[in-house]
């Protein structure tokens, strides 16, 4: 199949960048969208042009590095799959192809395609994590986990931390990510310990990166390849609701609340 | 306070606050039609309704009051969200898409200040009733009568329908958005809470707009 593609090409962090067309032919249907452009990459290269650069690693739809915005939607078309696991099947020959890097302050462009999402790493670190002793493991059933928590939990724990929802949102906002990491932490009682803590950091730390706001209109969950539902947002809210209420976040080593 | 500041400085208190501001004017707005609904009632009932809110006194002005505070905090939080929701995203796509955002939802800044312009006019109009000269020669008390001389007027009541339907996409996306943003999404639920919005903007615009078109179409005189 053959395909016009415009993609977004900027030199380094302080270019301004700008779409560049770019013929695509010869592409198989049975390639996935990023072998689409390393078959684009090696003629670029051939000709002796700069390659697009765009982040990926496990092709397997499991790491959250690739990241593109095909045709104004994130991952692509197909609902629930990263770029990486995206069949050119997906597209009609003779399709023109947007191809941008996720569009956000909170994630400025590094190169072409590439953003540096060290934000989230950020409002991981400022309170997506659990407090454990070190030793020897406990016994695995010696702590009773709900059926339908534990699932929960999951559900949420698929988050692959790849921005999509940031890139979804009219308002670059991460609020799914984040209702992800606080729904897993905050239903299992491994979490318990730093609940509180936990949301008001992570929503405090979100502001501080230049995230925009919530404003329900469920884009993220609809451009979310891990199939995250927006009712982990709702559990956040009323996660902040709770913690905000208490004026002091329970503080570690005094015999907890 | 803590408190305070969580509520009133974070992303999710500011929604919280622009939740509740939303349903205590939806509140007001609902309370509002179904007074002014009773104009189908003939004069007298009116008029007496009219003369009974007044006689409220000092519990009016309570009402007036809470409800300018709400109204104040939730067009500066709008703005003010909004504002941040804007500069969140400097460089635009070039090939913009909407997956599943309704259009209500993606105006809600628009159909807003659109609302606070009417509500400026709305004022002017039958409360301090500065815009219709013809007013002045009216009995005292006889709100009956002005509601139907402001509404003989085609632009003017033109004007009020196209606001009516402002004020329904506002609440289409608005009430529903309420219950994510208390953090009251529930499977159980959510059928109810995703039509409530509709609904409330259907009867909104329905119940307001058949003032004006009833007073024009002669039905009402
Ligand atoms: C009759 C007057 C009004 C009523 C009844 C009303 C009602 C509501 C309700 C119920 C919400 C949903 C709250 C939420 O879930 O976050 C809302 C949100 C909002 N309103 Fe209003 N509002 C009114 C006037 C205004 C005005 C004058 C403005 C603008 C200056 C405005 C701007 C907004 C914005 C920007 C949102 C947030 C939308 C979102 O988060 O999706 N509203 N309003
Ligand atoms: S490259 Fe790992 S998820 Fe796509």
């Amino acid at each position: 199949m053959d395909l016009t593609l415009h993609v977004w090409r900027q030199k380094n962090s302080k270019d301004a960048g700008k779409m560049e067309t770019i013929e695509a032919k010869g592409i198989s249907e049975n390639a996935s969208f990023l072998e689409m452009l390393d078959t684009v990459n090696e003629n670029l290269q051939k000709n002796g042009k700069e390659p697009i650069a765009f982040d990926h690693d496990c092709r397997e739809g499991i790491c959250g590095s690739c990241s593109l915005v095909i045709n104004g939607e994130p991952h692509g078309p197909e609902y629930g799959t990263t770029s990486c696991q995206l069949h050119m099947r997906s597209f009609k020959s003779g399709q023109n192809i947007f191809i941008e890097p996720w569009r956000a302050k909170a994630f400025p462009v590094l190169k072409d395609l590439v953003v540096d999402r060290s934000a989230f790493d950020r409002i991981q670190q400022a309170g997506g994590f659990i407090s454990v002793n070190t030793g020897s493991p406990q016994d695995a059933n010696s702590i009773p986990v709900p059926k339908q928590d534990a699932d929960k939990a999951f559900d949420a724990a698929v988050c692959i931390g790849c921005g999509a929802c940031v890139a979804a949102c009219k308002n670059a906002s991460p609020m799914l990510f984040m209702s992800a990491k606080v729904s897993q932490l905050s239903l299992l009682p491994q979490g318990k310990p730093e609940r509180e803590r936990r949301v008001l950091a992570m929503v405090d730390q979100m502001k501080k990166e230049g995230f925009g706001n919530c404003t329900n209109q469920y884009e993220c969950e609809a451009a979310c390849p891990k199939e995250i539902s927006v009712e982990h947002i709702a559990r956040m809210n009323r996660e902040y609701f709770r913690a905000a209420l208490r004026e002091e976040t329970p503080k570690e080593g005094h015999g907890g609340e | 306070m803590k408190l305070c500041d969580r509520l009133f400085n974070s992303s999710v208190g500011a929604k919280m606050l622009m939740a509740v501001t939303g349903l205590m004017l939806t509140g007001f707005v609902l309370a509002h039609l179904s007074g002014n609904l009773l104009i189908f009632a003939g004069a007298e009932k009116f008029n007496a309704y009219a003369a009974g809110l007044k006689s409220l006194g000092a519990l009016l002005w309570v009402a007036r009051l809470g409800l300018l505070g709400a109204f104040v905090l939730h067009v500066y939080l709008a703005v003010k969200l909004t504002a941040e929701n804007r500069s969140a995203r400097p460089v635009k796509y070039a090939h913009e898409a909407t997956i599943q955002a309704s259009f209500a939802s993606r105006y809600m800044i628009h159909t807003g200040l659109m609302m606070a312009a009417f509500i400026a006019f709305h004022l002017a109009h039958y409360t301090f009733r500065w815009t219709d000269p013809s007013f002045a020669s009216l009995p005292e008390g006889d709100i009956y009568a002005m509601v139907i001389a402001g509404f003989s007027s085609p632009a003017v009541s033109g004007f009020y329908v196209l606001a009516m339907l402002a004020l329904s996409f506002h609440l289409c996306h608005g009430v529903s958005s309420v219950f994510q943003t208390l953090g009251l999404y529930h499977g159980n639920l959510n059928p109810m809470t995703e039509k409530l919005g509709p609904i409330v903007a259907t009867i909104v615009f329905v119940g307001f707009s058949s003032i004006p078109l009833a007073v024009l179409a002669g039905l009402v005189k």
